[in-house]
């Protein structure tokens, strides 16, 4: 589960992959709303990974 | 911009200045503490900050004053280069969910409160503990500098002219964290988030409203980048992108290295309050995003400004009627006020700890660092403030961008330790030294710009010179290591 961690970092890192106007969304080109939405998506991963590891003795 | 003032703006701007102004003072007794018995309890707020205290305090401390003028500065001047903050913000959180736990735990385990502490705590050595403390003290100062900057420019968008305004701020600043201690600033940061919050919503969806949408947004930016030309537009050029991966990866390595940051963590009550924070923080990087487009929406609005950092007061004076633009000056202000404060104390505590402690009183007792920090912390920001009303303004910025490259040749002491002690003091502090000094000069002979430049096999790479830095810092060390390992192998030296 950790190496989902390591999906934000190909996703925003690889600036080739989303360096462009189109496809645009709501008025927002590509480049916008593409990192935009990386926003929502790490948090959801790093709870993905909160939620699947153990649990450790100090709270 | 005019130079009436706006009275207003002024009354609503005083009106919530005061009101954090007595919240400041009262913290002291808020979460109850013996503020000056104890370094944990002036400068750590007595290490019991749960998810909601800290995801305010931090998120109040990360995203600065600053970055609300100068990010969309940036963008209004370049378009999407600027937009490097965004991604910065983004991995940064992952970085903190895995490492940030594993420091915390280690600190609160053996009592640290600062970097150098845990440093000198791993690796039992004096040097690399100074190196330390000292890169984040010098890194910090230009950064608490900043701070003030952004709050001169909504004093003057206001209408207020002369330095005695932002002298008056930042006494009263100095006074309440001297009282306080880290306590005035996270109840402070309650107040500066949730009027950051209502103004930039309100901001991006009243704004591109009055102009026309989103896409009349973009393309009237997109038209002045046209007419502009260079190395501007929407989208990156060729040549940009990789300064602009390697600027995201470099910073949102340093991010937490600072000791604003760090003192957020460390005041933390458990590591799953970080844990969580790593989930939740992310909520004030999509407001940093929009925050961004105010850029772009200055040219929808057909803003003039002499200087970029007028863009944002500008763009609501002229947007926005009085009192509304008074309340978004007045968050912007007090934003600045919060990471101030966490930076002189963050700064005050390393003084404390890994200077004064390490060489002047080794005996010192608790209550004797709690005294020694509070009065450092008034230094450091009298430092800034000289700073700021006797240097040139270039000059708190160039400071503050090597500050950035400084810091993260602190990475390996403070990371490393964490997951491997293979790494030798003496070649993490050769490593610290070699990454500083070829950063700097690097960034120096550029004429201060963040860039370095790679030639290889007849193409030239561009990349954020701290990042190279970091890596000639861990190449350096490894090899060190190697080295001072067949000299004095691993029983001969005394390790805590």
């Amino acid at each position: 589960m950790w190496v989902l961690l390591l999906l934000p970092f190909i996703g925003l890192l690889w600036v080739p992959f989303y360096n462009s106007l189109e496809p645009a969304l709501f008025g927002f080109p590509f480049f916008y709303w593409y990192q935009l939405a990386w926003v929502p998506i790490s948090s959801l991963l790093i709870w993905l990974v909160y939620r699947s590891r153990t649990p450790d003795e100090t709270p | 911009m005019s130079d009436q003032i706006d009275w207003v703006a002024l009354a609503i701007f005083v009106f919530f200045f005061a009101l954090v102004t007595v919240m400041g003072f009262f913290a002291a007794r808020w979460k109850s503490g013996p503020v000056s018995a104890h370094l944990d309890e002036w400068g750590l707020g007595g290490r019991q900050f749960g998810t909601w205290i800290t995801w305010f305090l931090v998120g109040g401390d990360f995203y600065t004053a600053y970055t609300v003028i100068a990010v969309p500065a940036l963008v209004y001047a370049v378009g999407a280069y600027g937009f490097f903050a965004l991604p910065y913000t983004v991995i940064v959180y992952p970085f903190v969910f895995a490492v940030m736990p594993l420091l915390w735990k280690v600190a609160h385990a053996n009592g640290h409160v600062t970097a150098g502490d845990v440093v000198h705590g791993t690796y039992n050595s004096r040097g690399l503990e100074l190196a330390v403390a000292i890169t984040g003290m010098v890194a910090t100062m230009p950064y608490i500098a900043l701070q003030l900057i952004g709050m001169g420019v909504v004093i003057k968008a206001i209408g207020l002219t002369g330095e005695f305004p932002i002298i008056a701020a930042f006494i009263i600043l100095a006074l309440y964290t001297y009282s306080s201690g880290l306590r005035a600033p996270a109840l402070i940061a309650f107040v500066k988030d949730i009027m950051i919050y209502i103004v930039v919503l309100v901001a991006v969806v009243v704004v591109p409203a009055k102009l026309g949408g989103y896409s009349a947004v973009f393309a009237a930016a997109n038209d002045a980048f046209t007419a502009k030309g260079g190395a501007t537009g929407l989208i990156l050029k060729p040549s940009q992108m990789l300064p602009y991966a390697t600027l995201a990866l470099g910073s949102a390595l340093a991010a937490f290295m600072y000791p604003h940051t760090l003192t957020g963590i460390f005041a933390s009550k458990s590591a799953d309050t970080i844990r969580k924070n790593a989930i939740l923080l992310p909520a004030y990087t999509l407001l940093l995003g929009l925050i961004a487009l105010l850029g772009y929406m200055a040219y929808a609005a057909k803003i003039a400004v002499a200087t970029p950092n007028d863009v944002v007061p500008m763009l609501f004076k002229t947007l926005f009627p009085s009192w509304f633009a008074g309340f978004a000056f007045a968050a912007i202000a007090i934003g600045a006020l919060v990471p101030a404060a966490v930076m002189s104390i963050g700064a005050a505590n390393l003084f404390t700890r890994n200077v004064w402690k390490s060489y002047v009183d080794p005996g010192i007792s608790h209550a004797g660092e709690a005294a020694v920090a509070k009065i450092a912390s008034l230094v450091v920001k009298l430092g800034a403030l000289t700073f700021i009303l006797f240097l040139p303004t270039q000059y708190a910025l160039d400071l503050q961008l090597l500050g950035g490259l400084w810091i993260l040749q602190t990475f390996p002491a403070l990371v490393f330790g964490l997951f491997t002690r293979w790494f030798r003091a003496e070649g993490l502090l050769l490593g610290w030294a070699a990454g500083i000094l070829w950063g700097s000069w690097t960034a120096w002979s550029n004429g201060l710009k963040p860039l370095a430049t790679l030639d290889l096999g007849g193409a030239s790479y561009v990349f954020y010179v701290g990042l190279g830095a970091l890596i000639l810092n861990v190449a350096v060390a490894a090899v060190a290591t190697v080295i001072v390992g067949l000299l004095s192998p691993r029983g001969a030296t005394a390790r805590s």
